[in-house]
């Protein structure tokens, strides 16, 4: 059996992913699972899809614990414990990361021996309107590394699942998945068919007993305030709102009232500033700004601007 | 017949369109509003005839369906958990009212904690409401469940509403391959509706759910709902055979999955049991002989069937994906009912797991299975086991302590 997570953020189209390859196996005369794991419901947040398919009748179900293949469309999600990109990986999975990172660093970083296989970013996906594409560009890398689906199929797949789409649109992704798929040729069926199953017998269930809490425990209550500034949601974040200090007016700090984080909070100076540990990049502030302010630059450019490394 | 990919919630909308209902009142809920929006977009496209009309709630939306069918028209009609709950006052009506349709369930675990991910706990809060249950475990059973479920509702010894079960998540948004029957051998299959002379009809005055006062009429039509219900195992068991032999798949009202000769069964309901046939298949390699017990119609509770199914088997081990707070696992209670005082009775063990949606990991299918052994070979049969691991519990006391919960002197579960 083949195992496939796709891990990305809202909006980079990973149930898109996993339908295209989902069909793509299923044309190919596979049984097939595929299913997106929503959570929260929102563009920024991490998100996983997930693709089962065997030559036989696939009897496991829900999550895959012990994955094949995982495709990473987003590298900041690596180091993020929510995601959980490193999730049930083995000697043998294979990762394979969307990433101008090279594996060298990947590996040192993740501490990894399991073979990773590093993708440059696709030009394709790096402006906000190409979000959608690193969906369509994971399952063709997901078919070559699997190496049971040839292109025409692959193809077949993207135009069942994204027919609906603009011409346009329907056009770009035939090219983008094609040119993905031509480009990984070295790597064609570096992932197996295994007919392995997803649990030993050898390995105990791990239970616990579990006794009575007293009810100031066991009762769902958080009891510390602000616990929500431990959750760092500006990992979120695909397009970062800039204030442009110099032509603020410093009006009703609209901006910071209708900003549904409270992420922007105004010193005493009068002058707004932006949380950026958790605003979510969701541009209302960017909206309300009377005088047009606060510009949306793409995350990986403000890291850059923030680090000093390119000029703002 | 088509093959194509399906999840649960395109094959329940598959079933109502093929079984060409008419009208479907409607309220969106997390996870099985997909169900609704491609009915929508079929009536909208003209692809189906009919009408789909939004409520303000659940529980107007079980009013119009009851109503609806009540005048004689085929209802089909989708909720889940707190949505069921809701309308829970009007199950209890529109069953006594013995009007038939169809509702699908996608199960989601109840608040609180309010959360997403299934358990049955939600289904099973309508056990006694007088809907038919039927119970999926693939996305292919769903759309046949719905069209077995009209013939079931509808049929003269019957006329009762319909509930067919699929979980949330693990049906509702996964796609598997599913075999669509065509329209023209699916409405023959289905037939047409015959309301028996129970509709309104204008010129042609009657009265449908009238009250009474009094116990002893009460309780008449009180029984006649159960006597009916009864009535459905058989009905059931017809029903299923016909489907057979027109669409060549077979879903008996208990699935049987490697039982011959088997020491021990896991038994349970939905999808998450294709998982204990997976461990089944695993146990069998490995020498013990294990099988699956599926029971699909939970109401009427088919109890001949299981104890023919359960001839010869030393141990159960029931599986709840639900629980009765202050008893235990439902499931369980039903079959030790059913299996009570019978001769050479297996033992029973209960496992309450899946809650909301938690996986059940093959390691666990493989421990219940041994614990299950051993209360065969020992005798002595061990408390329910609530899944759960070490690791879970130290994920859940790393939360506690985000959340300034003061476990000292609380809890006996330190390490
Ligand atoms: S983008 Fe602006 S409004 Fe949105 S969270 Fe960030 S600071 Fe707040
Ligand atoms: S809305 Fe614009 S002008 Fe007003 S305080 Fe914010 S940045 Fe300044």
């Amino acid at each position: 059996m083949y195992r496939i997570r796709f891990h990305g953020r809202g909006g980079q189209g990973m149930k898109t992913a996993g339908r295209i390859l989902g069909t793509s196996f299923f044309l190919e005369g596979f049984d097939v699972q595929d299913a997106p794991r929503y959570g929260a419901e929102r563009r920024g947040a991490p998100i996983f899809a997930y693709v089962r398919a065997s030559r036989s009748v696939i009897q496991e179900r829900g999550v895959i614990r012990r994955p094949s293949l995982v495709v990473v469309a987003d590298d900041t999600l690596a180091g993020l414990p929510e995601a959980d990109v490193l999730g049930g990986q083995s000697a043998d999975t294979v990762m394979a990361i969307l990433s101008d990172v090279p594996e060298g660093t990947w590996r040192s970083r993740l501490n990894l021996d399991s073979p990773i296989v590093c993708i440059p970013r696709p030009d394709a996906i790096k402006g906000y309107a190409g979000q959608a594409m690193a969906g369509v560009c994971c399952a063709a890398v997901a078919a070559r590394l699997c190496g049971s689906i040839p292109k025409s199929t692959l193809a077949r797949a993207v135009r069942e699942e994204l027919g609906f789409l603009a011409p346009s649109v329907l056009e770009r992704s035939l090219s983008e998945a094609s040119r993905m798929f031509d480009s990984l040729a070295p790597y064609e069926a570096v992932v197996r068919d295994r007919p392995d199953r997803e649990f030993s017998c050898d390995n105990p269930p791990g239970w616990v007993e579990l006794f009575h809490d007293a009810a100031a425990v066991a009762a769902p209550v958080i009891f510390g305030g602000l616990t929500s500034r431990l959750l760092k949601t500006g990992m979120w974040r695909t397009f970062r709102p800039v204030i442009d200090t110099a032509r603020c007016r410093r009006c009703w700090w609209l901006c910071s009232s209708f900003c549904p984080d409270s992420a922007i909070h105004v010193g005493d100076d009068g002058i707004p500033a932006i949380d950026y540990e958790h605003c979510k990049g969701c541009l209302v502030c960017v909206a309300r700004c009377p005088v047009h302010a606060i510009s949306a630059v793409p995350e990986s450019r403000g890291v850059r601007q923030e680090n000093g490394e390119e000029a703002v | 017949m088509k093959r194509l990919l399906l999840t649960g919630n395109g094959a329940a909308a598959w079933g109502a369109r093929l079984a060409k209902a008419e009208y479907i009142p409607a309220f969106p809920i997390t996870p099985q509003t997909e169900i609704i929006e491609n009915l929508a977009a079929w009536i909208d496209s003209s692809e189906m005839p009919g009408r789909l009309v939004t409520l303000e709630s659940e529980h107007s939306m079980m009013t119009a369906a009851g109503g609806a069918a009540a005048a004689g028209v085929r209802v089909f009609s989708a909720t889940s958990s707190q949505g069921l709950l809701y309308a829970m006052e009007m199950l209890y009506t529109v069953a006594g009212w013995r009007v038939p349709f169809v509702l699908v369930n996608v199960s989601r675990a109840l608040s609180a904690p309010i959360t997403l991910e299934p358990d049955h706990n939600d289904v099973f809060a309508a056990r006694d409401s007088g809907f038919i249950q039927i119970h999926c475990s693939t996305c292919q059973e769903v759309v046949d469940a719905v069209l077995l479920a009209y013939r079931l509702a509808e049929h003269p010894d019957i006329r009762l509403p319909v509930m067919v079960n699929l979980d949330g998540f693990y049906l509702s948004f996964t796609r598997e391959p599913v075999t669509l029957p065509d329209q023209q051998g699916a409405a023959e299959f289905v037939g047409g509706f015959d309301p028996l002379g129970m509709a309104f009809r204008a010129g042609a005055p009657l009265s449908q759910a009238v009250a009474v006062l009094g116990g002893s009429q009460y309780s008449y039509f009180r029984y006649q709902q159960h006597l009916a219900s009864l009535q459905a195992l058989d009905v059931y068991d017809d029903l299923e055979r016909e489907f057979f032999g027109r669409f060549g798949r077979s879903h008996p009202a208990v699935e049987a999955y490697r039982t011959d000769e088997a020491e021990m069964v896991f038994l349970m309901t939905g999808s998450f049991a294709t998982k204990a046939g997976n461990a089944v298949d695993a146990l069998r390699e490995s020498g013990i002989r294990a099988g699956l017990v599926r029971p699909r119609l939970l109401r009427p509770f088919p109890v001949r069937r299981l104890r023919q199914v359960l001839r010869g088997v030393r141990g159960i081990a029931v599986i709840d994906q639900n629980l009765s707070v202050g008893k235990g696992g439902i499931l369980y209670t039903e079959l030790a009912s059913a299996l009570y005082g019978q001769e050479n009775a297996p033992v029973l063990l209960s496992f309450i797991g899946g809650l909301g949606g938690r996986d059940i990991s093959g390691e666990e299918f493989i421990g219940i299975a041994r614990v299950t052994i051993d209360a065969i070979r020992s005798g002595s049969v061990p408390e329910p086991r609530l899944l759960y691991t070490a690791d879970e519990l130290r994920h859940i006391r790393k939360l506690q302590a985000i959340a300034s919960v003061q476990q000292e002197n609380h809890c006996r579960n330190h390490e």
